[in-house]
Order: structure tokens, then C-alpha cells, then sequence
């Protein structure tokens, strides 16, 4: 079942936009804005969220919010529910988050999954807190060495642009591993972004976790099949 | 003696109309350091809160509460509804479906209440907040409810007293959570809004019961 995300914005225009912009590229992944007041003014209502959490089924959600009282009707929303297994907060932000997320849960991604891709949204230059529930002994922070790697030229004529950088860190963020592509997060859309690779660029991969292997060859098969395009 | 749903009724009315009363106080003070919303939206909310009275009238002060909790979060808008629906829903919670709240309970409440403000708005004593009315508040009713010689009546009042006091004490403060925080010294020597609407909900307690 694909992870639905709820979007919690003061305005109801920005939840609105932003989904709107998220579908475009995530048209299978059930989207919910939950902006404004009940009454049409700029604010959060808890009334709006938890229609939006219902609508969305409560298996398999990611909520995404905007500023400080968005997080808090958003976790409000959460307490008066009694706190529903499956339905997860991401603190990331906002438009780069839901894309990330949306394209993540196109792919196929279960809902921590899907707030991982979101929280990998703040860009290459954040750590992962000692907290975000990932082995502490493993992975790019820790200097252990990869499970695997692999070094793949990009062969279509655009390189690096949005579109597969979407498809890679969505296909990525699915996976139980840790990925690294010339360095950054390759979970993270706006990481990969920041590449700047171009064709003839190689993008040099490391994964670490149980699906390394299986990550590392998922990027070599979407860079020489030039993501699709000429 | 113990707090019964009818005195929740005439709590939660008191509180309407004394958002109604300070609604331009509230105004002005959130103006120097906030948004200038605060009145407004707690006006609005325990409006609203009223209207939800006049629909239905709750068997027991926890379902007073609850109630007040869902429309507050819904109605209010800004940061206030979270924080003040998070701490009637815990208050809420701890009183249970009792029909009665003695002393002890409604001093076990008000620190429910506190300790779910501090949990959703990550403020501590002393950040400029509505916790800095909160904390004397429970703090002040605890030591009634254990003086035991107070009666329910004074630990309401212990709980006021303290609030206001709070509420005053956050004049010379610098704020470091919420809007006012941008503002860096330049919020010192304004009274926290947020401090003062507590006081004003925690002081209509002692009306409803008097």
C-alpha cells in the first residue's frame, strides 16, 4: 500500500501549492492539504488535520509542516488520536520535504522510509542526528568501510536534473541502506541536485546496510540506461 | 466539596468572558511583542467554546475539559490552541470521568496541564511564556492541596494568586521561545500575553467555585 502524506500549512494556499506541485511528480501518492483555519484565516486547525489524517486511512502516513504551531496541531492531532502506529512526523522542510517524500512514496517506500527522504531534504550538509534510530556503528558517519560501491559515467544528455534525481532518491530511500554518491545523501533529492553532475560525470557510490548491493546496482542501472532520456 | 461538572460550565463561561473583557489588553500586549492575535484568538475560541456549551452540557468536569481542548486546538488558530487544547486535554485525561475533582486531583490536573504545555511548546521556566504563569501556579496549588487547612476554595485562589504573580514576574524577562524571541532584549519589559490569558482562565476558576 503506497504511504499517504498530510501536509499541515498555516496558509491554505501553501498546503494546497505545495501538494499540487508534489503530485506532479508523485501522481500515484495520495496527497492531503490541511492549511488555514476552518474559517479561512491564516493558522492550523486541528479539526482540518485530523479530517486529513482520517481521509489518509492512519496505515502508512507522513505529515509535513510548516512553522512552530503547524508542528504542534500536527502533534496535538497525533495525542488526541492516541498516538497511531504508521502515522509518522517529518521535520523537514516543507516544499523539498513533500517532494522528496511524495516521489519517495511513488516509489514504493513504507512510511519511515518516506520521513527519511523528507528529513534528507535539509541537503547534504546535515548530519543525521545520533538519534534517528540508525546504527551508530555502521554507515557514512562512522568512517567504517562500504558494503559495496560502484562508479557509473551519467550518459544522457541533461545529467543530474530534477527528474532523476527524484527517481534515484526515491528508489533509494526504499531500500534498508545507507547510500552516499560523491558524497552526499543519495536519499536525498536536493543532495543529489547539488551535484551539479553533468554528462560524463562519474557519480562514485557507497552503500552501506543489508541492501547495499542492491542499492549500489540500482544506481548503475538508472545512470546507463541515461534515467530513460536521450 | 469537589469540583463538579456544573462548576466546569461556569468556568469555561467565566473564561469566555474574561477573553471578552481583556481581549484589547491581550491585543496590546501581543502587539509590543508578538502578533497582536492573542486576544482575538482566545476571544474567538472560548466563543466558540461557549457556543459548544449552549449545544450540549458535559456529564463530568473531564469531558468539560476535553470538550474545551478540541475547540480551543480547532478555533484559536495560532500557537495558543495547541498549547491550551494540549493542556485541558491532559487535564482532561488526568481527572479522568470522575464526577468530582477534589483538591488533590485538581492540583494533579494543573500539573497535567503544565507539564503538556511544556512538552508541546518546549518552553522552560523563565523563557517569557505561558509557563512562567503555569509552573507558580502548580506549584501554589500543590502546597495548598497538602497544607490541607486551605479548602478547595483556597487552592484555587493559591493557584490565581500565583499565576498573576507570574504573569507580572515576566515583565523584565528576555524571551526565548516563540515570536517574541526574534525580538531578542527588546522583549524585556513587556508582560507575556500567553502568561496573562492563563492567569485570567486560572483566576475564573476561583469565580466559577465562589
Amino acid at each position: 500500500m503506497t504511504v499517504s502524506i498530510v501536509v499541515v500549512s498555516h496558509s491554505a494556499k501553501i498546503a494546497d501549492g505545495a501538494t499540487e506541485l508534489a503530485a506532479q511528480m508523485a501522481p500515484g501518492v495520495v496527497l492531503l492539504a490541511a492549511g488555514g483555519t476552518d474559517d479561512g484565516r491564516i493558522g492550523t486547525s486541528l479539526e482540518k488535520v485530523l479530517a486529513a489524517l482520517e481521509q489518509a486511512g492512519g496505515d502508512g502516513t507522513v505529515v509535513l509542516t510548516d512553522l512552530g504551531s503547524a508542528v504542534m496541531t500536527a502533534e496535538s492531532a497525533l495525542e488526541f488520536l492516541g498516538d497511531p502506529e504508521g502515522v509518522l512526523l517529518a521535520d523537514a522542510p516543507l516544499v523539498e520535504g513533500l517532494v522528496a517524500a511524495a516521489v519517495a512514496a511513488q516509489g514504493g517506500a513504507d512510511a519511515q522510509a518516506v520521513k527519511r527522504a523528507a528529513e534528507a531534504a535539509f541537503g547534504p550538509a546535515r548530519q543525521p542526528a545520533p538519534d534517528s534510530g540508525q546504527a551508530a556503528d555502521e554507515g557514512p558517519g562512522a568512517g567504517a568501510p562500504p558494503d559495496c560501491t560502484g562508479d557509473f559515467e551519467l550518459v544522457n544528455q541533461a545529467g543530474m536534473h530534477a527528474r532523476p534525481a527524484a527517481k534515484m532518491a526515491g528508489g533509494l530511500s526504499s531500500l534498508d541502506a545507507e547510500v552516499t554518491i560523491n558524497g552526499v545523501d543519495g536519499a536525498s533529492m536536493t543532495g543529489l541536485m547539488t551535484l551539479g553532475a553533468g554528462k560524463g560525470s562519474v557519480l562514485h557510490v557507497e552503500a552501506w546496510g543489508a541492501d547495499a548491493e542492491r542499492a549500489v546496482s540500482y544506481v548503475g542501472a538508472l545512470v546507463q540506461s541515461g534515467f530513460g532520456e536521450p | 466539596m469537589g469540583l463538579d461538572a456544573n462548576w466546569a460550565v461556569k468556568w469555561l463561561t467565566l473564561c469566555a468572558q474574561a477573553m471578552a473583557e481583556h481581549r484589547v489588553e491581550l491585543i496590546e500586549l501581543d502587539r509590543a511583542i508578538g502578533d497582536s492575535d492573542h486576544g482575538e484568538n482566545m476571544d474567538r475560541g472560548f466563543q466558540a467554546v461557549l457556543a459548544k456549551l449552549g449545544e450540549s452540557t458535559p456529564e463530568t468536569p473531564g469531558a468539560a475539559l476535553k470538550m474545551t481542548a478540541m475547540t480551543l486546538m480547532s478555533k484559536v488558530g495560532g500557537a495558543a490552541g495547541p498549547l491550551y487544547g494540549t493542556a485541558f486535554l491532559r487535564a482532561a485525561t488526568a481527572v479522568g470521568d470522575a464526577a468530582e475533582i477534589d483538591p488533590s486531583a485538581w492540583a494533579d490536573a494543573l500539573a497535567a496541564a503544565r507539564d503538556g504545555i511544556v512538552a508541546r511548546g518546549k518552553a522552560e521556566p523563565g523563557d517569557k511564556t505561558m509557563v512562567d504563569a503555569w509552573t507558580p501556579a502548580v506549584d501554589a496549588a500543590r502546597a495548598a492541596a497538602d497544607g490541607g487547612s486551605a479548602g478547595l476554595l483556597g487552592v484555587l485562589v493559591a493557584a490565581a494568586e500565583a499565576a498573576e504573580a507570574g504573569a507580572v514576574a515576566t515583565d523584565p524577562l528576555i524571551a526565548r521561545k516563540g515570536r517574541a524571541s526574534y525580538l531578542g532584549e527588546r522583549s524585556a519589559g513587556h508582560r507575556d500575553p500567553g502568561a496573562v490569558s492563563s492567569a485570567l482562565i486560572l483566576r475564573a476558576a476561583v469565580g466559577a467555585a465562589a
